[in-house]
């Protein structure tokens, strides 16, 4: 029987010697060129980092190809980013070049660091989200095959953040980038009585309406929408969604109840 | 892939110099079905220019609530192996480093049991598991904890915390950032596996103001490293910069928020007015070798980031202008805790945090969660008198 709560693996069996030996003892760094940096720490040791473009979505014989790059020049370790960048992490100043030439050798960009536009944040648009406006992948790599020589250089007048989201969720925050390319629904939501009635809540799924547009219909024991109030922001097709999904928690999960009425805790599933 | 999937669209976007995730996809369909039906119903996207996906019944792993998120075609009939295509959440280890070995034994597991198709990663930070079946959740997860694997938020949970590259590589951080997701993410295990809150929180963590992980826009709770005491500088190499070519007065100087510099052409000394500085960082950035952060280190609290839906987005606002982050995070851990506890009793369904102090407003959230004001909380001074006074600070 798995064991649960054990949480995510620890950080420190996955750093490099190079990090383990100075952590925290980092002086400075130079930007040595698009997409390379390197820094020494206090005691004179140096890291080198390699920063490499990917699509996010991605096979898992792509990882492998990583993999077997990291094994080949750099000893196993690597990091991504919080842009879905990928970084091989070096001590051996002699390993860059080669390593550069292996990810070129694959199609992989090598590039995003200092003054220079770094990958596209977006999640999952039409490849798997329930409430898209767009696609997200497909607008990426489009974007990015136009705007590919700024990945690669370094003289921008300041580094360049694009982000994608496919619905005003805005999955990934792009309301913090440079750029934001976002996802808008036009029309207002298109309202099917049977499934409504079939479960929902609906004074949650009026409340969660940000312009009151939608309305209780007691005639059809359901919603209506004012459509001139209506700003197409996606809520209420999640709402309904969540509500559905919400009424079936109300319904099988424990822990909800458990948190608001104790005597109904479940017993605890042995960890074993 | 099977000659008779044709995916004109889609093969459009093989082309052009960016590495392009048709290719993933068509490299994971040669050898999965469901990986194989996903070109086709993401092809007929294309056509239709709309999703196909529902969100569907609740799917889970025994002991969890969360970290599963159920997902169905509406078009099983044309593509029957994404009847359920669910997504699977795994925990990233802080700061996203890896070693070979444990990638690739990522890869092995769910290769055996979904699609083939991952993202590295989602955007709150862990690796997504994209499609698999009901049945599979389970021999899924048993093998991802065996190897040392669990999995992520989803729900009206904790979201799993996310962090900066920190000290491991960066001479900017603050605080240890690594040590305090690792430890945040293990300590409120039971907020993260088990959803039981109005709507979700996410917690980010940076270690210096540049915040790297953009966590003043996308957290409940970002917690940003800053300093107490004054930048600072190292003359010698200052004059190195300078005598780069690097134009101090305008590049740095002039840029300074605050205008807290001043340099001096002749003797090339920078020179700060500490009581002026903001801590933005430029000055640091522009001569990582000359000016490093000050040495009483800690992190700033914020709270309210989140993103367009009800309320519209926000960037998170201070609440603590210094606190000391050191382990175990006693006095961290308390205050996020009493937050939790006023948040869950007073918030409505799906409200944010930042939701709900805009709705009952500050005064009502700082003395009910017991925090003192503070000037660092003002964005700028009223501009009217209308103000609000406390029944107990007024003679009736």
């Amino acid at each position: 029987m798995a064991k649960i709560d054990i949480g995510p693996p620890d950080y420190r069996n996955f750093l490099p010697p190079v990090i383990k030996e100075n952590y925290g003892q980092w002086k400075y760094h130079e930007r040595v060129k698009p997409g390379v940096i390197k820094h020494v720490s206090e005691s004179g040791a140096e890291l080198y980092t390699i920063r490499v473009g990917s699509p996010r979505l991605v096979s898992v014989d792509f990882i492998r190809d990583i993999c077997d790059i990291a094994d080949k020049y750099c000893k196993g370790y690597l990091r991504f980013t919080s842009r879905h960048n990928i970084e091989f992490l070096t001590d051996d100043a002699s390993m860059v070049e080669p390593l550069i030439e292996a990810c070129r050798a694959k199609g992989l960009p090598v590039g995003g660091t200092g003054r220079s536009l770094s990958n596209i944040v977006h999640t999952q648009g039409w490849i798997h989200c329930h409430t898209p406006a767009s696609d997200a992948s497909g607008i990426v790599k489009a974007v990015m095959d136009d705007l590919y020589e700024y990945f690669g250089r370094d003289d921008l007048p300041a580094k360049l953040r694009i982000a994608m989201a496919c619905c005003l969720n805005m999955c990934g925050a792009v309301h913090c980038s440079d750029i934001a390319i976002l996802g808008v629904h036009r029309t207002p939501p298109v309202i099917n009585h049977e499934i409504i009635q079939k479960g929902t809540e609906i004074p949650s799924l009026v409340a969660c309406c940000p312009t009151g547009a939608i309305r209780p219909d007691p005639k059809n024991k359901s919603v209506a929408v004012k459509e001139d109030k209506c700003m197409y922001c996606g809520t209420a097709i999640l709402c309904l969604r969540e509500c559905r999904s919400l009424m079936q928690k109300m319904m099988v999960s424990p822990y909800w109840w458990a948190a608001r009425f104790p005597m109904l805790a479940p017993t605890p599933v042995s960890p074993g | 892939m099977p000659e008779d999937r044709k995916t004109p669209q889609l093969d459009e976007l093989e082309k052009g110099p960016w590495p392009s995730f048709v290719t993933e996809m068509k490299r994971a369909a040669a050898k999965n079905p469901a990986a194989n039906d996903l070109l086709g119903l993401l092809e007929r996207s294309y056509e239709d220019k709309i999703g196909h996906w529902k969100h569907g019944g609740i799917v889970g792993v025994r002991g969890y609530g969360g970290g599963v998120i159920g997902r169905y075609t509406d078009l099983p009939e044309e593509f029957p192996h994404l009847k359920e295509f669910h997504t699977m959440r795994v925990n990233q280890p802080s700061g996203w480093f890896y070693t070979t070995d444990a990638l690739r034994t990522i890869c092995d597991i769910w290769e055996k049991h979904g699609s083939g198709l991952t993202n590295f990663h989602g955007s709150t930070g862990d690796i997504i598991m994209l499609g698999t079946t009901t049945d599979q959740l389970q021999p899924t997860f048993d093998e991802f904890s065996e190897a040392g694997f669990d999995l992520g938020g989803s729900g009206s949970d904790l979201r799993t915390p996310s962090c900066c590259v920190g000290p491991a590589r960066c001479e900017y951080a603050c605080y240890d950032t690594l040590d305090l997701c690792h430890d945040l993410t293990n300590e409120f295990q039971d907020e993260l596996h088990r959803p039981m809150w109005p709507y979700k929180f996410k917690i980010k963590m940076s270690g210096c103001p540049n915040d790297c992980v953009a966590a003043i826009a996308r957290a409940d709770c970002s917690i940003i490293g800053t300093w107490r005491d004054t930048i600072i500088i190292d003359q010698e190499q200052v004059k190195a910069y300078a005598e780069s070519g690097m134009n101090i007065q305008r590049e740095v100087c002039d840029k300074c928020p605050t205008r807290a510099l001043e340099f001096n052409a002749e003797t090339k000394e920078l020179t700060v007015i500490p009581e002026d500085c903001s801590r933005c960082m430029h000055c640091i950035n522009m001569m990582p070798k000359a000016i490093q952060p000050g040495k009483e280190r800690g992190a700033t609290i914020l709270l309210g980031g989140k993103s367009t839906i009800v309320k519209s987005a926000f960037m998170s606002w201070v609440i603590v202008p210094f606190m000391k982050m050191e382990p175990p995070y006693t006095e961290f851990k308390e205050l996020i805790g009493r937050i939790w506890d006023w948040w869950d009793e007073n918030a409505k369904t799906r409200e944010r945090l930042g939701e709900l102090i805009y709705r009952v407003g500050m005064g009502t959230f700082l003395r009910e969660v017991g925090l003192p004001p503070v000037p660092q909380m003002v964005f700028r001074p009223r501009a009217n008198p209308y103000v609000f006074w406390q029944e107990d600070e007024i003679k009736k």
